[in-house]
């Protein structure tokens, strides 16, 4: 119950697109075609379920004060929490070049349609968003899980809705100034007060 | 009749192209289309049309929301009254006509500031971007304040249907070509900006100064709540809530005059019976698990859950709103279903919001698009496999 209610607050009132507004580069950009938006979404559920729970264990077996006295009583004191960064965008990095491999090798057509954006997702704000919301809310590794799970889904949903109604916009006639990007950020907004319906569940 | 065509064709001229008000031409538009059918070709295919058209579809929604308007005036002013004097009164122990009278107190004011407000938004993006001044906007200025609380300070109904009106449709291109219902988008703003003036037990009944103590106004859906499901402690009968005889947004209270919409909607096949279907079918697959799996609120019959909040008024106008909804026929049944599930899944289990129904609706609009795109997409692949090309 506690990881569903994490799951379930991560995908609706902190989703890391439209609560946080995290990860807007990609989202906004990859959102054209629902096709893509769909691809890439899925690779950032992908990327954070994996990346998340990674991190989480670095984080409590290395780098938190006082986190690596399993290994020796003398370094019960060593505080390596400045190296979170780092070590975060290490993993996040290693793990999309993986996502990136298997992309190339098992679906060309998404390979090509994402482009440039797939490597970005190693700088996708929202990944990094997620290891660090991870420390410090203080989540355990199966919390960080669930969190990275969750806050992956609400992006996807979040992505290929908006992917969604852009192709629908398309035969919208809006005011000249505000075509294209300007129509998206108003359109987020409008979807974040959609997505508050899940604020406040408990189960 | 013939008096009023002349008059139009003596200012016709004014209007055109060249005349003096040529930037006024939406408002000559509006008026010569809505008294009169205008007698102008069509200058490119298709000739041949239906005459069922943008107008009178609103028109037409617009007669079904009569019944809940008219509702709206009695039981405002019966429940004021009720509330003022004695709580016990009975619909049938009030002054019908002081009742009415109350109740236009109450209805009119929110709906003229709604209407002028709203409406001159609307002429002013008609004017300025050269479109059309819409029924859509009458349907809009009339679900808006049916939708508010009795009373709501009037600065706030107009930023609401501002926000409705222009970030909700008309930035978007106007009607038509929204993606979300700009009434509930405007409701929705003043729920999250002004959750004071919108939300609790003090609001939902007018004159709250003056109400006899111990009177807690609170409405059904606020009773279910506090007494977690015991319909023993119900304030209100199931037929009270059915009638509408009950505290909440002026016009949302009464079924049965959703009902009687539901049945001129349908019958003019102006509103989608699979979206109203998936809707109550989704709300009756979600009581009954609910039903299977707790106790307290979880346990409410299905019965109730349709009388009280806005269930009914949400499922019969707000979510069979042609333009924000589902395209497709099985998408209607997908986005139906989709409400009426998330409504009594957010009264239930989510403590934040009494009624879910408007975020429901909102929350299915933005997914709309994804579920219609997925269809026919479906679509498309079966007819691909048909005809062996896959």
């Amino acid at each position: 119950m506690e990881y569903v209610n994490i799951i379930v607050k991560a995908v609706g009132p902190e989703n890391m697109a439209l609560a946080f507004f995290l990860g807007m580069c990609s989202f906004l950009a990859v959102s054209k075609k629902v096709d893509t938006a769909m691809g890439l979404g899925l690779a950032v559920v992908f990327v954070l379920t994996i990346v998340t729970p990674i991190n989480s264990i670095l984080f409590n077996y290395l780098l938190k004060p006082g986190a690596m006295a399993w290994a020796s009583p003398e370094l019960a004191e060593v505080d390596l929490s400045f190296l979170g960064f780092i070590v975060y965008i290490a993993t996040i990095a290693a793990v999309v070049q993986i996502v990136e491999m298997a992309i190339d090798r098992y679906s060309p057509t998404l390979y090509g349609a994402l482009g440039v954006f797939l490597p970005l997702i190693a700088v996708n704000c929202a990944i990094l968003g997620s290891s660090l919301f991870m420390v410090q809310r203080e989540y355990d590794v199966g919390e960080s899980l669930a969190y990275g799970f969750g806050s992956g889904v609400g992006f996807w949903l979040a992505m290929i809705a908006l992917a969604a109604i852009r192709e629908k916009l398309k035969y919208s006639n809006v005011p000249p100034g505000l075509r294209g990007l300007g129509i998206t950020f108003i359109t987020t907004g409008l979807m974040a007060m959609g997505f508050m319906i899940f604020g406040g569940i408990k189960l | 009749m013939r008096f009023l065509e002349e008059q139009f064709h003596k200012v016709a001229p004014l209007f055109g192209k060249g005349g003096k008000f040529e930037k006024l031409y939406p408002f000559y538009e509006a008026g010569d289309t809505f008294l009169l059918s205008p007698g102008e070709r069509t200058k490119s295919g298709p000739h041949v049309r239906d005459s069922l058209d943008l107008k009178r579809t609103m028109i037409t929604v617009v007669l079904a929301l009569l019944p809940c308007t008219l509702f709206a005036l009695f039981n405002t002013g019966y429940q004021e009254i009720r509330a003022t004097t004695d709580p016990t009164l009975g619909p049938l122990d009030v002054n019908f006509a002081r009742a009415l009278y109350l109740g236009l107190l109450s209805f009119l004011p929110v709906y003229i500031v709604t209407v002028a407000v709203g409406g001159l938004l609307e002429a002013l993006f008609a004017v300025v971007r050269k479109h059309e001044i819409n029924e859509g906007f009458l349907v809009t200025s009339l679900l808006f304040p049916l939708t508010l609380p009795p009373d709501i300070p009037l600065w706030q109904v107009a930023l609401g249907i501002a926000f409705g009106v222009v970030i909700g449709k008309e930035v978007f291109g106007g009607t038509g070509m929204n993606i979300l219902n700009p009434a509930l988008t405007g409701r929705i703003f003043l729920y999250f900006a002004y959750p004071a003036q919108i939300s609790g037990d003090l609001v939902w009944i007018g004159d709250s100064a003056n109400w006899v103590d111990g009177f807690s106004g609170a409405t059904p859906l606020a009773t279910f709540y506090s007494a977690q499901g015991d319909l023993t402690q119900m304030a209100y009968s199931w037929s009270d809530a059915f009638w509408g005889f009950v505290p909440g947004s002026m016009g949302e209270t009464s079924a049965a005059a959703c009902v009687l919409g539901a049945f001129i909607l349908l019958f003019t096949k102006i509103g989608s019976w699979r979206i109203m279907a998936g809707c109550v079918l989704g709300g009756l697959g979600m009581t009954l698990l609910f039903n299977a799996v707790g106790e307290g609120y979880h346990d409410v019959p299905f019965h109730w859950h349709l009388v009280v909040g806005s269930f009914a008024f949400g499922t019969v106008f707000m979510a069979t709103d042609p333009v924000s909804a589902s395209q497709t026929d099985t998408g209607r049944w997908i986005y139906g279903f989709g409400i009426g599930a998330l409504t009594i899944l957010v009264r239930v289990i989510n403590p934040a919001y009494p009624a879910g129904i408007m975020l429901a609706i909102i929350f299915m609009n933005v997914f709309a698009p994804l579920i219609d795109y997925y269809v026919v997409r479906a679509n498309i692949r079966r007819r691909e496999v048909r005809l062996g090309l896959q």
